[in-house]
């Protein structure tokens, strides 16, 4: 079923911080746990808690069948963020040594500066002008000290999709644990944790899995969890005998009573996907992306960041109007257009830094599976008439 | 007539056991979820119970699919 946009119409490019609208699917799964189940999954036993662990644990195959990895091997979180916090400071000891790229989000990049301030060493390996990362520059930085890196597979600025397969290869011929940012790419770019030695997949559920946000979940490769400490413990429905935390997956790092209502959105978004298939979803998204890019470049007064086509990057464009600040143009493109997007750093200011758009940063649009050629169309009206003659 | 015997499968959490009997339900393998009797363990969690007789039909259905803790007689 395709959403409704309502009475109220706009133009949303602003998928790559949280997609919108979600399918219908995924707000009935949302509705159907409220109303008529409703139970705390893996508390108590009676068949209303057990049907929301029943819920959960499809959540978890769904995903599972997307990455390639067993169920139970993921952890859900309440973003990529809490995921990669767990990766980074429940992994990483005075003494390591991690490496990242310079393209990074500050979910990465403020973990690190902490612990880097607590005697983890850090090398940030810096990338092309368009955000491209070399793998080669990767395996000159591993040391003897060296534990992990970490990359995201696309950046949230310019999209530019990182070879991950090559980075996975290098790190696994070294011994030193991957762990890949997957919040811009899960669910419409292939992810094979095994063919592409992922260790630690941190995924975003509320962006292209079309689940809503206080979603997001972690891959752990197996016997990985002995050396992670988990950074929230308590309650979690097992052992509730003993007064230590359970050591085994998925309960080590799931504390609490969990986000069911937001996991059976997650769960609804992520079988969306897979029917609707994710080469289906990549291949509308990147035609949409092309004609944006081409219809840009043949503006004058634009600057556009990244890869040069949309084969090398996700849905999203950042861009420049000559004598336009951004945060200037995206208002004008809210009010007078009802284009909604992002202007600015996009928390990411290492990322600017590579491009060369610190500190103004960019107008960035994030198209999504639901957006249309004719709203590309429109949208290429409207940076026309904000150019300054 | 001796009376038919069962047997509970004991996991480390509900997702586990949840994850069984799935496994349980697509091979058509008759079982039933309980919560852990009290003189097992004083956990508040749920189990599998199969009658005695299912008990290697079970084993071989989850066997490398989902982990389980124990199997004790009722």
């Amino acid at each position: 079923m395709q959403p409704d946009p309502g009475r109220d119409p706009i133009i949303y490019f602003d998928n790559a911080a949280t997609s919108w609208p979600k399918p219908a699917e995924m707000i009935e799964a949302m509705i159907r746990y409220n109303g008529m189940i409703g139970g705390s999954p893996g508390r108590s036993g009676h068949h209303r808690s057990l049907d929301a662990g029943r819920i959960i644990l499809e959540a978890r195959e769904a995903l599972a069948e997307l990455f390639g990895c067993d169920a139970l091997r993921i952890v859900f979180t309440k973003n990529a963020t809490e995921a990669l916090n767990i990766s980074l400071s429940g992994f990483l000891h005075t003494g390591d040594h991690v490496i990242t790229s310079s393209m990074e989000h500050n979910s990465v990049m403020r973990p690190l500066r902490f612990l880097e301030s607590r005697g983890v060493q850090l090398s940030v390996v810096p990338c092309s002008g368009a955000g491209l990362l070399n793998p080669d520059d990767v395996r000159t930085a591993i040391r003897s000290q060296t534990r992990l890196v970490v990359v995201s597979h696309a950046s949230n600025v310019t999209g530019t999709i990182q070879p991950l397969a090559e980075l996975g290869r290098i790190t696994r011929d070294h011994g030193v644990v991957f762990c890949v940012d997957a919040a811009q790419t899960a669910g419409v770019l292939p992810i094979r944790v095994d063919e592409m030695s992922i260790d630690l997949l941190a995924f975003s559920g509320h962006k292209s899995l079309f689940g809503p946000q206080g979603t997001g979940g972690l891959y752990i490769r197996e016997g990985l969890e002995k050396q992670i400490n988990p950074l929230v413990m308590g309650g979690t429905g097992s052992r509730s005998e003993f007064e230590r935390q359970p050591d085994f997956m998925p309960d080590k790092y799931e504390s609490g009573t969990p986000n069911t209502i937001g996991l059976a959105g997650l769960g609804a978004g992520v079988r969306f996907v897979l029917a609707e298939g994710m080469e289906a979803i990549r291949s509308k998204e990147k035609s949409l992306t092309e004609k944006f890019l081409q219809g840009l470049a043949s503006l004058q007064g634009i600057t556009i960041y990244g890869p040069p086509n949309a084969a090398g990057r996700t849905a999203v464009v950042s861009f420049n109007i000559t004598d336009v600040s951004p945060s200037e143009a995206a208002l004008e493109f809210d009010e007078r257009f009802r284009i909604m997007c992002r202007p600015g750093l996009h928390c990411a200011p290492a990322a600017h830094r590579t491009i060369g758009t610190f500190s103004q940063g960019t107008i960035r649009f994030g198209f999504g599976y639901f957006n249309t050629e004719e709203e590309i169309s429109l949208a290429l009206e409207s940076v026309r008439s904000l150019i300054k003659k | 007539m001796e009376t038919q015997r069962f047997i509970v499968f004991l996991f480390a959490s509900v997702s586990y056991t949840l994850k069984a009997e799935k496994i349980l339900k697509e091979q058509r393998i008759v079982h039933k979820l309980i919560p852990v009797p009290r003189h097992i363990s004083s956990d508040c969690g749920v189990c599998l119970r199969v009658t005695a007789d299912r008990r290697d039909a079970v084993e071989s259905a989850l066997q490398g699919r989902v982990k389980w803790e124990g199997i004790v007689l009722l």
